[in-house]
């Protein structure tokens, strides 16, 4: 009897993959033939040393802790609005709320919004981050030089001196599969996330102009200068984000 | 009937076929927490074997959860959490810095050819004899990321074909031939690595 069919089904049997009527001619065939036995009994032999060699990496305690934490912000972050309308009518709530899921329903698998989610959810995975920035400085002349040759573009950053926001520093991203910056300030206990992108239409799919928006309790305003999209997120206030924003836009316009 | 080789069944309860529980808990984020978080270890693990390094796997994790918590509310019932928790971090992953360097080699190259024996020069009994985990931890790192993660998923995490391909994005065909494929290279490997070392 030849053994070719049986020895392309041993690893879903091993595996347990095979059918119950595969099982039960691969068991039948294993009885009368030692050569497929003595190999599927390697197959699951070096199957079960894969499995122990392989669990080899633990997270921290106090990564899990991070992370617990991390959602739990983020759960009562995203049911915060609805307990702030509490003091309008029943009635107002309903139709607020009616409006509210329909406008959701509407946008929610559009193009900008998901782009918007995702940045979102990397101004989060950042702040909950041990090591959220790769150059480290509040001097801008020490940030912006460290990207160079990292970014197909560059950029310009505001002086912050005589302004209540503070630059922490930056890192590298990437958004559709493009590189971009993410850079990182401090406003009082607020952090706001610049992400500045190259402005490829289909790529970074949002509106000309500037676009301010609420999500999940985080603000956040969008605009394009020379080529370049820039997206302000973050927790602060929506004036605050504007008034960072501004700053950018000044330092970005040539002359 | 018994059979010589006993082989044994996947453990159940590492499964995470909750889909009734989600369906009935829409909306309610708190139970995303009570879903997601018994995969935090494993997920940890495979995000490290990933990125291989410790900082870059918990901002893979991190960044996994946060968008696996926002596209909790649209989760489709019928659909597997588990894989849909590895599918996120997998493609989180390909598009990091590292990640991007791999996506390319994760297209197709030969999976669709049909499964070949492996047949390395050292025989398999006394190949496995001779291992020992750190050779085999090695082996796994020095495999292509594709045939890494194929493992990882099948001898780790005791995945079905069908889960592996949800999680992947390709057939159960593909599933079994790339796993062939990977197994082969890992087996090669392991022989190498013993002749190198004797």
């Amino acid at each position: 009897m030849t053994c070719d069919p049986w020895r392309d089904k041993l690893d879903a049997y091993v595996d347990g993959d095979a059918s119950q009527g595969e099982i039960a001619g691969m068991s039948e065939h294993l009885r009368t033939c030692p050569s497929c036995a003595a190999d599927a009994l390697s197959r699951l032999q070096m199957k079960r040393m894969t499995q122990a060699a392989a669990a080899r990496y633990s997270p921290s305690p106090e990564f899990r802790q991070r992370m617990e934490k991390s959602i739990q912000k983020n759960v009562r972050s995203s049911t915060k609005p609805v307990w702030a309308f509490g003091w309008i009518p029943r009635l107002a709530v309903v139709a607020a709320l009616v409006l509210m899921v329909a406008s959701v329903f509407w946008t929610r698998h559009s193009a900008r919004e998901q782009a918007l989610a995702e940045l979102l959810d990397l101004h989060v995975s950042t702040m909950a981050s041990a090591n959220p920035v790769d150059v480290i400085s509040t001097d801008r002349h020490t940030v912006k030089p460290w990207f160079q040759g990292k970014l197909p573009f560059t950029f310009n950053l505001p002086e912050l001196q005589n302004s209540p926001f503070k630059l922490v520093g930056g890192r590298v991203m990437y958004f559709k599969h493009t590189a971009g910056a993410q850079l990182l300030f401090n406003l009082r206990n607020h952090q706001m996330s610049v992400f500045i992108l190259q402005d490829q239409p289909g790529v970074v799919p949002f509106e000309s102009g500037v676009t301010a928006t609420r999500e999940m309790a985080f603000n956040s305003e969008t605009w394009s200068e020379g080529g370049l999209r820039y997206v302000v997120i973050g927790d602060a206030s929506p004036s605050d984000i504007r008034e960072l924003s501004e700053l950018l836009r000044a330092a970005a316009r040539p002359g | 009937m018994t059979s010589l080789i006993e082989v044994p069944e996947r453990d159940e309860t590492n499964r995470s076929y909750t889909i009734g529980v989600v369906a009935d808990r829409t909306g309610d984020f708190g139970s995303f927490e009570e879903l997601a978080m018994p995969h935090f270890a494993k997920l940890y693990n495979f995000a490290h074997w990933l990125a291989q390094d410790r900082a870059a796997a918990e901002d893979l994790v991190q960044e996994t959860y946060m968008k696996a918590l926002r596209g909790f509310s649209s989760f489709q019932q019928g659909t597997n959490f588990r894989a849909w928790m590895y599918k996120i971090l997998r493609n989180t992953f390909l598009t990091t810095k590292a990640g991007l360097k791999v996506s390319v080699s994760l297209d197709s190259d030969g999976d669709d050819k049909p499964a070949e024996p492996a047949v390395t020069e050292t025989p398999e009994s006394v190949l496995l004899a001779r291992v020992e985990v750190e050779t085999i931890q090695s082996a796994l790192e020095k495999l292509p990321v594709k045939f890494r993660e194929i493992i990882l998923l099948c001898d780790l995490e005791e995945m079905s074909y069908q889960e592996i391909g949800q999680t992947l994005g390709i057939p159960i065909g593909t599933v079994m031939s790339r796993l062939s494929r990977a197994r082969k290279a890992m087996r090669e490997l392991l022989a190498a690595n013993l002749q190198g070392a004797s």
